[in-house]
């Protein structure tokens, strides 16, 4: 609709995070953090991830992260804990869940459904074919 | 004085709006003729007086009458005249005007250009005269323009800086012009619903006017994409931020509408679908607006969440969208029932690309919603972000372009793959050679890629060299007079042009997410930035006076390659008047990638500095601009047509 709502929403916190010093020296380490803060939503700003935001929560998050990762958890134990910390609404990637099931399951759901509908048409082709012959 | 007269014209314009609505249903039995002059008139008179009460705002901006409310809370004197003027839109009453403007043109442009008067002609009218009833009485009873303060404020409240950019000029009459031309598409199908099944005729008379639409939609979403890149500082270019999302469902779903009203036309099938893809898209349109403007969405942003507005919105949405739904379900039986046809044709490759089209907008329909409905349930909070729809649409991507190539390349009825073979067998081995090399070279720099990133290379190539193909199918026949392009029929580029379009596109997004470099660093002066293989140079930094604000504007320096020497300027606004800031990037753009610099905070004596490489990020806006090229040329063919 108005792309410029968006813009007064951001206003308030011009978009770039990660300051410098905080990212971490192994590269490895340090990529799988980028993966997970965009994963993670900033609870104070409007659809921006942790990786996005410069608030100073998402600057605790990516800290927080980074200390995990360091820790030596995996990124679904850090997921799990973020959760236990915020609540599911910190995840822009749904867990797959009952409550979830719709959401991830409907796109299939839509293309068999079309691809039905498809092979119907098609297949009553196959049928007019059979019953009467090309002139 | 002038307000008044605006509103005055406002008034008045609601009720020739009724007029137009209601008149020439009463004459449409008896009288054909003068029913028809009536809708005409009518949408002239209407849009006339909109564009009256359009000018009587516009010059309450420039003259800063800041007596108007509208005014007042959303200008300033020291603002520079073009935010003045694109200021008129920059709000929510001023952009609603601006809705029910373009609502007026379409009818009035209707009017002039139908080649056939007719009685479907008439209740196209109609149906336009009824959406300018609601959208004026929603105008003017819950968001009036030319509301006055008393006493008059001295001065004004001023513009969200962010929003003082060229681009807010263009970027919001053409996204309306996109939503409020599918109003068109949902004017034919009642036109078509309430007449006799014409053997898709009326899917004729419908695709300039969508195809118009759609060319309007996809230069706005380009245009916003691109304003939200180079603004908010770090380069992103596409959030799939409900605002967002509701521009591009009904871009998808008129997307779908586009290919099967080619099929309804030409074949004269697929047209129950067909109809109500258009009614859906349209629906889709107002429930953008819904969203943004009625405060449903925990995303909310700023301004106008009043929910009166909403409530209103909301009953026209559920009003029109009901009456569509209702009259399709009651005359949907006139219409002969889908003819059956063969796979392998180009009607069959159409229905597969409206599946996977219909697939999408369900995708981005859910993922918008899905939240809400948890929510309103009481089943627990959830976001739905960027990673559920890469995650799905990513996937979907790779089966739609596979078979897309194929559907320009068939004939209708009765296809023929044989005599492709070789052709495709080419576009094949060259999608996969490029993609081979574009991953050996890639993979020393950024390490190897994901199979799913590989295959969309390689489908976005094939997708590509499709295109080629047929457009060198299309011109076969004038082969002797290639050099005089001017001579060419328009219609030989327009699929080519908005398949390439796609494909361009889907390798820029590609390039910029895979390859993406970004430092952030605290300089000093004269401290060197090395980035992409660029080497930069901090100068330092300087204040300097704007027309309106005051900047802070960092200074570096292009130590290497082909811009050794210039000096890019990145700034920090202040923007005394909105008591606000914002951030200018200073971006040097080349076609092979986009060198993006930002000045941050100070960090002790240092100052903080973040610099991007988006490579190849100017391919997805050309993409657009192809798209939107592609859909002229189909536009030209026809409007030579008729």
């Amino acid at each position: 609709m108005a792309r410029w709502l968006l813009f007064c929403l951001l206003l308030a916190s011009p978009a770039y995070a990660l300051d410098p010093g905080e990212a971490l020296v192994d590269p490895v380490l340090e990529t799988r953090a980028r993966a997970l803060s965009q994963e993670l939503r900033c609870m104070v700003c409007q659809n921006q991830s942790i990786d996005d935001s410069d608030a100073p929560l998402a600057k605790d998050l990516r800290v927080f992260v980074r200390a995990r990762l360091l820790a030596g958890d995996s990124d679904v134990d850090i997921r799990a804990a973020v959760v236990e910390r915020y609540g599911e609404f910190a995840l822009f990637r749904p867990r797959i869940a009952p409550h979830t099931m719709v959401l991830w399951a409907m796109p299939l759901l839509i293309l068999l459904c079309g691809g039905f509908f498809a092979w119907r048409l098609v297949g009553k082709t196959a049928r007019q074919n059979t019953s009467t012959p090309p002139q | 004085m002038i307000a008044e007269l605006g509103h005055f014209a406002l008034v008045m314009a609601l009720v020739v709006a009724t007029l137009q609505a209601i008149a020439p249903l009463y004459l449409a039995r008896t009288a054909p003729d003068t029913a028809l002059a009536i809708a005409m008139r009518a949408s002239f008179i209407q849009f006339a007086l909109v564009l009256l009460a359009f000018a009587a705002l516009t010059y309450g901006f420039v003259r800063s009458d800041f007596s108007l409310a509208v005014v007042f809370a959303n200008s300033h004197i020291a603002k520079p005249l073009i935010y003045k003027i694109a200021g008129v839109w920059g709000n929510h009453e001023g952009s609603m005007l601006l809705w029910v403007l373009i609502v007026a043109a379409y009818g009035a442009a209707y009017a002039r250009f139908t080649d056939i008067k007719d009685g479907f002609a008439a209740r196209v009218l109609i149906v336009q005269g009824w959406l300018g009833v609601a959208f004026l009485a929603f105008l003017l009873f819950t968001s009036n323009p030319f509301a006055r303060l008393l006493p008059a404020p001295f001065s004004g409240q001023g513009l969200t800086p962010i929003l003082q950019d060229p681009a807010l000029a263009a970027h919001p009459p053409l996204l309306y012009a996109g939503y409020v031309g599918f109003s068109m598409a949902y004017a034919f199908a009642l036109a078509a619903l309430t007449g006799a099944d014409d053997g898709g005729n009326w899917a004729r008379r419908m695709r300039p006017w969508i195809l118009t639409a759609w060319i309007f939609l996809t230069l706005g979403i380009a245009l916003g994409s691109y304003w939200a890149y180079y603004e908010l500082g770090w380069g992103g270019f596409w959030f799939w931020d409900p605002v967002e999302n509701a521009s591009l469902m009904p871009w998808l779903a008129g997307t779908a509408l586009l290919h099967s009203a080619l099929v309804a036309e030409k074949r004269d099938t697929l047209k129950r679908w067909t109809l109500l893809l258009a009614i859906i898209t349209f629906a889709l349109s107002l429930s953008g607006t819904f969203l943004v403007r009625s405060g449903v969405l925990t995303s909310v942003h700023a301004f106008a969440n009043d929910p009166e507005r909403g409530l209103f919105i909301l009953a026209i949405l559920g009003g029109f969208s009901l009456v569509g739904f209702i009259l399709y379900g009651l005359r949907l039986p006139r219409f002969a029932a889908d003819k059956p046809f063969q796979p392998v044709s180009r009607e069959g490759l159409l229905l597969v690309n409206n599946i996977f089209l219909a697939t999408a907008t369900v995708t981005v329909f859910l993922g918008t919603i899905y939240p809400l409905i948890l929510d309103a349930l009481g089943m627990g909070k959830i976001s739905v972000g960027a990673p559920y729809f890469n995650a799905v649409f990513a996937p979907l991507t790779i089966p739609f372009a596979l078979l897309l190539p194929l559907g320009p390349l068939l004939n209708w009825r009765e296809g023929r793959l044989k005599p492709l073979q070789n052709s495709l067998a080419l576009a094949a081995g060259l999608a996969v050679l490029v993609t081979c090399g574009i991953m050996l070279t890639r993979s020393v720099a950024h390490g190897g890629s994901s199979l799913m990133i590989i295959a969309l290379f390689a489908v976005a190539l094939w997708l590509l060299f499709g295109a080629s193909l047929d457009l060198a199918q299309r011109l076969a026949p004038y082969r002797s007079r290639l050099t005089q392009f001017w001579r060419l029929p328009a219609s030989a580029f327009s699929a080519p042009l908005a398949h390439a379009g796609l494909a361009v596109m889907l390798l820029g997004i590609l390039a910029a997410t895979q390859w993406r470099e970004e430092i952030v660093v605290a300089a000093a002066p004269n401290q060197q930035i090395d980035i992409a293989g660029i080497a930069l140079r901090y100068d330092g930094l300087r204040e300097i006076d704007g027309p309106n604000y005051r900047a802070e504007q960092a200074r570096l320096t292009y130590l290497t390659g082909r811009h050794q020497g210039t000096h890019i300027f990145p700034e920090r606004r202040f923007y005394e008047a909105e008591r606000a800031q914002t951030t200018e990037a200073a971006i040097t753009t080349d076609l092979t990638g986009h060198l993006y610099a930002v000045v941050g905070e100070t960090s002790g004596d240092k100052r903080v500095l973040r610099v991007w490489y988006h490579p190849y990020v100017a391919f997805i806006w050309l993409g657009a601009l192809l798209m939107a090229l592609g859909g002229s040329f189909a536009l030209v063919t026809r409007l030579k047509r008729a």
